[in-house]
């Protein structure tokens, strides 16, 4: 390998590409979570068998025995903050490269931005005006 | 040595000791958390295994391999196992960008120094409420199941305040790498950005404690309803990878709140806020870190013990009917203010 190339490779390991860094501890982060896991399913194998029972395999609820399925309804405002949240979130994304962008934007651009946040505000406050925000 | 190879260990070096202090704080947060909140209610907390009870959080690994590992009939096996694996993974991977250090040698103290930076670091935090909710449903009962679903209507809600809640930070730095956010506020303690701008700082602490599942806004776990919430059905190791996940979370939302608003290890004093030249002030910088990451994670475990918890209403409330709008508001006064003052 001559220099250039070196140098190459030196950028695209380093400075160029962290992301190469993100994958090895995504690799890190992963062992380190299942290997106690691992340890702890060996360990019962070997030494400590589960002794299941009627009782202990039973619902873990307080007192009274368990009425019914865990499939129960829950209130449909969850779902409503749900749809809330995907508008939302997805104008953070965007307002972050304008927040970068904004120290060469020219008014104009500025202006713009501004139109967009007022767009999505006019969607919280259809919601809000709609009752949806409010719980129960 | 190749450049290659050089990177190589030192990146593994960096990785292993991250993730060890890390693991330490973790454990011993737990250790000040029962010890605090023992202090406050006039008890003694632990105090059997080793002095002042400080082998505690070694005796509790013990005991939690050691118990049986049990798995309740009713579960959804897979996701029962992989639940608590992924609680874990998302602060871990949060900790990555975050620098804790100006540089010892040539070797920036940063595991990896991402231009995104904190794009990167809310992807990642999005999927911190997958372990909770697969937590829930794994366990096929009814109370993990609440406590799942109040989860993820919690954290995506808080969320969306806490993005919203730096993009002013971001207007003024003008860019999204953390290093930068913490070279912009080197100078005086004025330009730190909890003074430049503390709506955002108040919206984003508050956030924090609704996304790391904390007193006054805990209502996944709230023990005296759900007696527990998304966890009841985990026992062993299982339930302890919870616990640390949840202290993970806590020291990662830490270590970021003390670098987007109290400048990161810089210290306005001595020179202190200039990349290190020698490996002595490098150890220092690191040590001014680590002091400001428990401080906040000290506040964290004090506020959970000084307040109640707050009713499911009105925490959607204050999320989406008061923080939103706030956040939205400074976003639009931040940049006309920016816009008149520099254009």
């Amino acid at each position: 390998m001559n220099n250039v190339e070196a140098a190459k490779g030196y950028h695209l390991m380093t400075g160029s590409n962290p992301y190469l860094l993100i994958i090895l501890l995504i690799a890190g982060a992963l062992v380190f979570a299942l290997t106690p896991l691992a340890i702890a399913w060996i360990w019962s194998r070997k030494f400590s068998p589960p002794k299941p029972g009627a009782t202990k395999n039973a619902i873990y609820e307080c007192g009274l025995e368990s009425k019914g399925d865990a499939w129960i309804q829950f209130k449909s405002e969850y779902y409503l903050y749900a749809i809330m949240f995907l508008i939302f979130d997805v104008e953070a994304v965007f307002l972050l490269p304008f927040a970068v962008a904004f120290g060469g934007l020219p008014v104009g651009g500025a202006i713009a931005m501004m139109v967009f946040v007022l767009l999505l505000v006019e969607g919280l406050a259809w919601a809000w005006q709609k009752g949806v925000l409010k719980w129960g | 040595m190749t450049p290659f190879s050089q990177f190589a260990i030192f990146s593994a070096i960096k990785i292993i000791c991250v993730f060890a202090v890390t693991m330490f704080i973790v454990a011993y947060a737990v250790w000040v958390e029962r010890k605090v909140s023992a202090a406050i209610q006039d008890r003694h907390g632990p105090n059997r295994v080793g002095p002042f009870g400080l082998l505690q959080p070694a005796a509790d690994a013990v005991k939690a391999f050691l118990k049986e590992d049990f798995t309740p009939a009713h579960v959804r096996k897979v996701y029962y196992w992989l639940a608590p694996a992924i609680v874990m993974i998302p602060s871990l991977l949060t900790i990555a960008i975050i620098p804790f250090g100006s540089q010892l040698g040539h070797q920036k103290m940063v595991i990896a120094d991402l231009n995104v930076g904190v794009l990167y670091t809310f992807g990642i935090v999005s999927l911190g409420v997958y372990g909770i909710v697969l937590a829930g449903y794994a366990a096929n009962s009814k109370y993990p199941f609440l406590g799942g679903i109040r989860s993820s209507a919690q954290l995506i809600s808080y969320e969306i305040a806490m993005g919203m809640s730096v993009i002013p930070v971001f207007l003024l730095v003008g860019g999204l790498n953390l290093s930068q956010v913490i070279s912009y506020q080197t100078g005086s303690i004025f330009h730190w950005l909890i003074f430049k701008c503390p709506l955002s700082f108040i919206i984003f602490l508050v956030a924090m404690f609704a996304e790391t599942n904390r007193l006054p806004f805990d209502l996944p776990e709230s023990e005296q309803e759900l007696a527990g919430g998304y966890n009841v059905e985990y026992s062993s190791i299982k339930f302890a990878l919870f616990f640390m996940g949840e202290y993970a979370a806590v020291t990662a939302a830490s270590a970021m709140l003390v670098t987007l608003f109290l400048g990161g290890w810089t210290l306005p004093i001595a020179g202190l806020d200039r990349p290190a030249a020698t490996l002595g002030v490098g150890i220092l910088q690191i040590l001014i870190f680590l002091a400001k990451m428990l401080v906040v994670e000290f506040m964290v475990i004090w506020i959970r013990w000084m307040w109640p918890r707050f009713r499911y209403d009105q925490l959607m409330d204050l999320g989406w009917r008061r923080f939103i709008p706030l956040a939205l508001a400074n976003i639009v006064v931040t940049a006309l203010v920016l816009c008149l003052v520099v254009k």
